[in-house]
């Protein structure tokens, strides 16, 4: 790996003070502490320290049935709950070997990018807040009311929603409400040219977010890195295009990609994301089938209300399901999708109990953070600033 | 998605034969389910391996998407080190376990992958498995006083 740039020619008589950055601070987005040792201004270490929002979700899910857990994902990365909840069902379907129908597939990939541009819309709007540019934010939380509403519309809750299940989804959109999500993501395009002109060539964002915390594409994949943080730094790869998953191969979409990797190009690569979501939940929209929503797996999908009703069989399914809960093949099986914030990817072992074995969470944003260590070093305190807002960490994924 | 379209996404065998040819005095056996690919490898071949799966070409495997172990109590070697790798020039990925006894310790793959850093901190936080040669081996997510190791089986919910 390069050598990190210093501003300043390295001066071992000078002196150095520590302070700490958080976990309280406005800028950290949660509860996210660095230590930060200073030479003047200029940042010579830079000591991250998680786990305030700790809250064991590894141990929870081997204390959960499979399908109770799902409403534990929500709460890691909650600006995109629905992503959280898509990436654990395809894992369980995978381990179980079902695949969803095509109304399921179309309506999560509309849900996963809905919840793409909330998230890049709050990151958008707190990273130029943080930055001293105010008016975005009111644009962009704006647009996020209307988001919410629809979600609420959906699934009944605004925040953790909770929606997708392990073979399907708890229930079908209509047509009423698919109709409003198009409206919708025909009006935000317009925000997107609003928010640029406000900042792409706004000289004190220019100057506030090129040439900080630069990271050359050998190091990025050399740390790990993903998502938007991994392609700024000019490295195309997106695991919607590269490992395809749901119905994204079906959908015509750009993968933006950056050429320095510093802050300004992150900046640039999510607006684009949101601009290329709204393209696929576009297409997404056009080519939606009628049909059912539920894979044919009575073992694992919880039959219709009326069916349960009147129907032997489906009335001792929705038994077994509900008390014992539903029994996959032992095995271990990796699947990951590309979150807001980079590859999340579940590994799920199980040895055929009606909870998993083991449920490791590979979080985009934990592993994405740990370079800010080496992004903030020769650069000053208020470009730490900047630096965050650029990573986009959610301190629920990256604790967990 | 159909089994047929996920096993073009893992490692169709490549590395398995590769490492023969060139480590062909490590015992590495291979495992397939739902296409997904696994090579379990003795422990002190483990960096050999790692370096060798990084460095060949045909093999390339640049990227670790992740560190974790897996605690199997009633086992003779509870501890299962799983690492997940993915190569960009291949659009693969692999899976590749080690098994340890029960006082796990294994050499770290940070100099191979310095991502590795806070992935194998969290193992160690997470599980006490110690990470040999690693630059800053202490708790990432608990607090530094906390005793126990969370997500080992023996270690109950409610404490």
């Amino acid at each position: 790996m390069s050598e990190p740039v210093y501003r300043l020619p390295p001066d071992e008589d000078s002196e150095r003070i520590t302070i700490n950055m958080g976990p309280s601070h406005p800028a950290t987005h949660g509860v996210l502490r660095l230590v930060l040792e200073l030479d003047g201004e200029v940042v010579r270490s830079c000591k991250p320290d998680l786990g305030y929002l700790h809250r064991g979700f590894e141990k929870i899910a081997e204390n959960k049935t499979w399908q109770q857990f799902m409403t534990w994902t929500d709460r890691m990365d909650y600006l995109a709950p629905i992503s959280n909840n898509t990436a654990y069902a395809l894992a369980v379907e995978k381990l179980l070997g079902i695949e969803v129908p095509r109304r399921c597939k179309d309506l999560r990939v509309i849900l996963c990018e809905m919840a793409r541009i909330s998230a890049h819309l709050l990151w958008l709007g707190t990273h130029a807040l943080d930055l001293g540019a105010m008016t975005v934010f009111f644009y962009t939380f704006q647009q996020r009311e209307y988001l919410y509403d629809l979600f609420e519309k959906l699934t009944g809750a605004r925040l953790t929603t909770s929606t997708i299940r392990i073979g399907g989804m708890a229930r079908d959109a209509s047509a009423e409400w698919l109709g409003e999500v198009g409206q919708w993501n025909k009006q935000i395009v317009k925000i997107y040219d609003e928010c640029e002109g406000l900042l792409t060539r706004n000289r004190i964002w220019v100057d506030r977010t090129r040439d900080i915390g630069v990271m050359s594409a050998e190091d990025a994949i050399a740390m790990s890195l993903s998502g938007p943080v991994l392609r700024a730094s000019g490295v195309e790869w997106d695991l919607r295009r590269a490992q395809p998953y749901l119905s994204y191969p079906d959908y015509d979409f750009e993968i933006p990609v950056g050429t320095v990797g510093d802050t300004y190009d992150r900046y640039l690569v999510r607006i684009e994301e949101m601009r290329q979501s709204s393209r696929i939940i576009e297409q997404a929209l056009a080519s939606i089938p009628d049909g059912p929503i539920n894979a044919d797996a009575p073992k694992v999908v919880l039959p219709p209300k009326e069916k349960v009703l009147t129907s032997m069989e489906d009335l001792i399914h929705h038994f077994i399901i509900l008390t014992e809960g539903i029994h996959p093949p032992e095995g271990e099986v990796y699947h990951a999708i590309e979150a807001p914030k980079g590859e999340l990817g579940f590994y799920i072992v199980s040895d055929g109990a009606p909870s998993a074995y083991r449920c490791r969470i590979r979080a985009g944003a934990f592993v994405n953070l740990q370079s800010v260590e080496r992004m903030a070093l020769g650069h000053m305190v208020a470009d730490v600033v900047a630096i965050i807002g650029s990573l986009d960490p959610v301190m629920g994924e990256v604790d967990r | 998605m159909s089994a047929e379209k996920t096993a073009a996404l893992w490692d169709d065998g490549t590395s398995s034969r590769r490492l023969a040819d060139a480590l062909s005095e490590v015992e590495i056996s291979a495992s397939d389910f739902r296409g997904e690919t696994t090579l379990i490898v003795p422990v002190d071949a483990l960096l050999d391996v790692m370096a060798f799966l990084r460095d060949d070409p045909e093999c390339s495997y640049d990227f670790l998407t992740d560190v974790t172990a897996v605690h199997w109590p009633a086992d003779a070697e509870p501890f299962e080190v799983v690492y997940h790798l993915y190569s960009f020039e291949r659009n693969t990925r692999l899976r590749v376990k080690t098994r340890l006894g029960p006082e796990p310790k294994l050499p770290s793959v940070v100099e191979l992958w310095p991502g590795a850093n806070w992935l194998e901190r969290e193992c160690y936080d997470m599980f006490g498995v110690t990470f040999e040669g690693h630059p800053d081996l202490r708790r990432i997510l608990m607090p530094d006083d906390f005793e126990g190791w969370p997500l080992r089986k023996e270690f109950p919910l409610k404490c």
